[in-house]
């Protein structure tokens, strides 16, 4: 019995809270082999990432991110590519989101600025995948690896823009010039005073928007059936009069739109300006986020909130437990990946059997 | 009911020689299916013994039983009156047991030497054990007449030939039992003639072939006895010479089987596709096609015939818009079908089907539905775009209604639209599929290999169906390998050959020594 045959509350939820189960446990005795308590630093990280309601704010901040470069994966997945480049398309979107910022932020009131800008942000992000995407559909160029590259492509042009050009007079930091307010989203704590003085901000409505959007396309659409039967099967596809290029390249868009859109929440959302890798690894992130969200929307809301409790949690964590280095977020990031990703099916077996077993 | 298909035993004086091989009260289960029951029957020294059944019989469980890749829950395997425990097929092996699987196990970068010796290296230096397997290979290859290129690689050799290989290898290890998985299936006329007579100096060797095969001409043209066997049990043993295709088919399904179906008189209507000076050539240049013209006419069906490999598939393909001829004119309904202005068949498909064009496809796990959809998915395949929907979103409601009417129309089993296809059997997958373009109410059908791989029973249905539709003035055209079939549906009857057709005849012509001179592309009519 392979992990196809599984029922699928046992696929979509059994086997990730297991994988998720282990890993936190090979976190929890690295802790105890650190000389600190397991226990107590697993309290602490739940109760500064969930419980305390500032900290939830901030999980839901970096959360709000993640959803977007998490879709941006997932989406390409469907179309069975495999988008390496989220982390330079969202890169590259935030150039497009500064620019519209600096050229229009003094002429433009709030409200025709920000969409300007996130359209700015969604039309860089997409035109950067566009081309691994037309030579993945033309050339038959692979686009892992070509979207590896531009990721690197990306990181200089940036470097080189940022410091050649978008660094104001007078100053050394490689960043641009803060933004006017009317480039600034609105926080949620106006409406939800309880989450204290966090960066959250409507970006994470609108995460929670291209969540349900993305839920409505790729399943009860025309076109998400083409999308998804072109990724599981493009000879069937292509038989099934479905334009393979067409799907790829559009896919390719669409990911590097969503991309693109995940510097919003950073950029509009808490700096007020664009710094020097301001994306932080978050396009890679979205990679975790997809695989262990089995690339459903409710996956990757759960896989995104998880990995911001990580960052929120691990930082105080690190804080308040000298013996625990900050990087122990990476690490135990990593941890989720190999157990979720890379080792998904690893109790697949067990599981069947033992519900064979209880059958029988 | 059963019990009047089964054969009287073979009398006791016949199996006076040693038992090759001998089950006994095989047992094998695989989650709720029992994939053995109680197998038990013998195999003489020295004979070649046939095995069928029919999808999901258990034929290929109980060789993987014998070859050690499974291991029977209970029951014994005898070889020459001795109990073994076979646990592994490296313990097959020494007891010179040698398995020829369906899909080959070749190294296709590697030399036939080099995949001879593989897993017999006899140590760190090739080179001295080489020459020494490749004297032995010679004169293997010599008793047996097996023409092979010791030094060509896997890859540059045809499939017959790959074959030949798999053979070599299982002699050069001494294999005294043969077990051979559908071996013809990819295989020429010919080349099956000269499989065969490798199998009978097998035999004359004193070793023993055990072969399993779903064509029944075969089994009788060469085969000592045959063991059937459906639903995991062996339903009887007959001596070959003393049955016929009408018995062995009835013990398989377990039921009398209709050979002629009824249809109506054959009164053709207006030509529906005609095909002009159509010419494919690959990048190498080379001619898949060349010159093709024919036409097909409402209400007939038109078979084509042929060796498979001769320019069929691509032609089914170029029809279906698939793929794009290098030149030539076709007209569907008398308008030219929109060829000229394409670079490339990228999403042409679409506007075939959109015209009135079905096609059931020959490579139905490749191209004909998508594995990991639902049944229900799969009845919108190829017409996503004309689904019913509502507010622009997909109405699952009246797709689900729309395929559990086909499901129960065509007797598809189990009746589960929430399935996936996937987990149907492969005859149960191929109703799908015709029930979806049968269901799209087409003009012309193109039907490719309907019956590769479906069993009896199944062959049955999808006949009736395709003569249904014939009936009601459909223009069919069909590609089978299977001349029987041909026989059986067509109302005029296209040789093709090399990438021509080399001849045409009406079914009242039929004569399979013809057909076979035309295929072979000998014969002009």
């Amino acid at each position: 019995m392979s992990a196809n045959e599984l029922p699928r509350w046992a696929t979509a939820i059994a086997l990730p809270v297991l994988n998720l189960v282990s890993a936190l446990l090979v976190a929890g005795l690295v802790i105890y082999l650190l000389g600190e308590s397991p226990v107590e630093s697993l309290a602490i990280l739940v109760n500064s990432a969930v419980l305390n309601p500032e900290g939830l704010g901030y999980t839901l901040f970096y959360a709000s991110t993640f959803i977007f470069t998490g879709l941006s994966v997932s989406i390409a997945m469907q179309a069975g590519l495999f988008n390496i480049g989220s982390e330079g398309q969202m890169y590259i979107g935030g150039l497009g989101l500064t620019l519209a910022v600096l050229a229009l932020d003094a002429a433009l009131p709030g409200w025709l600025m920000v969409p300007a800008a996130i359209a700015g942000a969604a039309l860089f992000g997409a035109l950067w995948a566009w081309l691994p995407g037309y030579l993945q559909a033309r050339r038959g160029s692979h686009i892992v690896v070509t979207t590896i590259m531009f990721n690197f492509i990306a990181a200089s042009l940036m470097n080189w823009l940022i410091v050649s050009f978008l660094i104001p007079v007078g100053e050394q930091r490689p960043a641009s010039r803060l933004f006017a307010e009317s480039a600034w989203l609105p926080k949620l704590s106006g409406i939800l005073p309880v989450l204290g003085d966090t960066p959250l901000n409507i970006s994470f409505l609108l995460a929670l928007l291209a969540l349900a959007v993305y839920g409505l396309a790729v399943w009860r659409t025309s076109w998400g059936y083409k999308l998804r039967a072109a990724g599981l099967n493009p000879h069937a596809a292509h038989y099934a009069g479905v334009s393979i290029a067409k799907t790829i390249i559009v896919a390719m868009l669409i990911s590097g739109a969503l991309a693109g859109l995940a510097s919003v929440n950073s950029l509009m959302g808490s700096t007020h300006y664009m710094a020097l890798n301001f994306t932080g690894g978050a396009g890679f992130i979205g990679i975790a986020i997809a695989l262990m969200g089995r690339r459903h929307p409710l996956g990757i809301l759960l896989s995104s909130i998880l990995f911001g409790a990580l960052i929120q949690g691990g930082f105080d964590l690190s804080l308040e437990k000298s013996n625990i280095p900050p990087e122990t977020f990476i690490f135990i990031q990593g941890l989720i990946i190999l157990f979720c990703g890379a080792m998904e099916n690893l109790y697949a077996p067990a599981l069947a059997a033992l519900l064979k077993g209880r059958k029988a | 009911m059963i019990d009047e298909f089964l054969p009287r035993p073979a009398t006791g004086e016949r199996i006076h020689m040693q038992a090759a091989v001998e089950f006994r009260q095989i047992c094998k289960r695989f989650g709720a299916v029992q994939a053995n029951a109680e197998v038990s029957f013998g195999i003489p020294n020295g004979s070649i013994h046939g095995l069928i059944g029919e999808n999901g019989a258990g034929k290929s469980t109980l060789m993987s039983i014998l070859y050690g890749y499974y291991q029977a829950e209970s029951g014994q395997i005898l070889l020459d009156g001795q109990e073994r425990k076979i646990r592994s097929s490296q313990d097959a092996i020494k007891l010179g047991i040698g398995m020829v699987h369906q899909h080959f196990m070749l190294v296709d970068n590697l030399s036939v030497l080099d995949n001879v010796m593989l897993g017999n290296e006899g140590g760190f230096r090739l080179a001295g054990h080489r020459a020494a397997a490749e004297a032995k290979l010679k004169s293997i290859c010599e008793t047996y007449s097996l023409e092979v290129d010791l030094h060509a690689r896997i890859e540059e050799l045809s499939v017959g030939v790959q074959q030949r290989v798999e053979i070599l290898k299982q002699i050069y290890h001494s294999a005294d039992i043969l077990i051979l998985d559908e071996p013809t299936a990819v295989l020429t006329a010919q080349e099956t003639e000269a499989l065969f007579d490798v199998l009978r100096l097998f035999k004359q060797q004193g070793k023993t072939v055990i072969l399993i095969s779903h064509k029944l001409q075969e089994i009788l043209d060469i085969t000592d006895n045959v063991t059937v066997m459906r639903g995991g049990r062996a339903i009887g043993t007959v001596e070959t010479a003393k049955t016929d295709k009408e018995q062995l088919a009835s013990m398989m399904v377990g039921r009398p089987i209709q050979t002629e179906l009824p249809r109506a008189p054959y009164r053709p209507g207006a030509a529906v596709l005609e095909v002009a000076g159509l010419n494919l050539r690959n990048r190498q240049n080379v001619g898949l096609l060349t010159d093709v013209n024919f036409e097909v006419r409402a209400g007939e069906i038109v078979a084509i015939a042929g060796v498979s490999g001769n320019g069929q598939s691509e032609l089914m393909e170029i029809l279906a818009g698939m793929r794009l001829p290098t030149s030539g004119k076709i007209d569907f309904l008398g308008k030219e079908l929109p060829l000229r202005q394409r670079h490339d068949a990228d999403g042409l498909p679409a506007e075939f089907r959109r015209l009135g064009i079905a096609h059931v496809p020959e490579d139905r796990l490749r191209d004909g539905v998508i594995k990991d959809f639902s049944v229900m998915h799969n009845t919108i395949f190829g017409y996503q775009d004309q689904a019913p929907r509502k507010f622009g979103l997909l109405d699952f409601k009246a797709v689900m209604e729309r395929c559990t009417e086909l499901l129960k129309k065509f007797d598809v089993r189990p009746a589960d639209p929430d399935l996936r296809i996937a987990l149907l059997s492969g005859g149960n997958q191929q109703k799908v599929v015709i029930a979806r373009e049968i269901a799209a109410a087409p003009k012309l059908m193109l039907v490719g290999q309907p019956t590769r791989g479906v069993d009896i029973g199944t062959i049955e249905s999808i006949h009736a169906q395709l003569l249904a539709l014939r009936d009601a003035g459909v223009a069919i055209l069909l590609v089978s390998v299977e001349l029987e079939e041909v026989r059986s549906l067509a109302d005029r009857i296209l040789v093709m050959s090399g990438g021509r057709i080399t001849g045409e005849l009406k079914i009242d012509e039929f004569d399979t020594t013809k057909i076979g001179l035309m295929m072979g592309g000998m014969h002009k009519s």
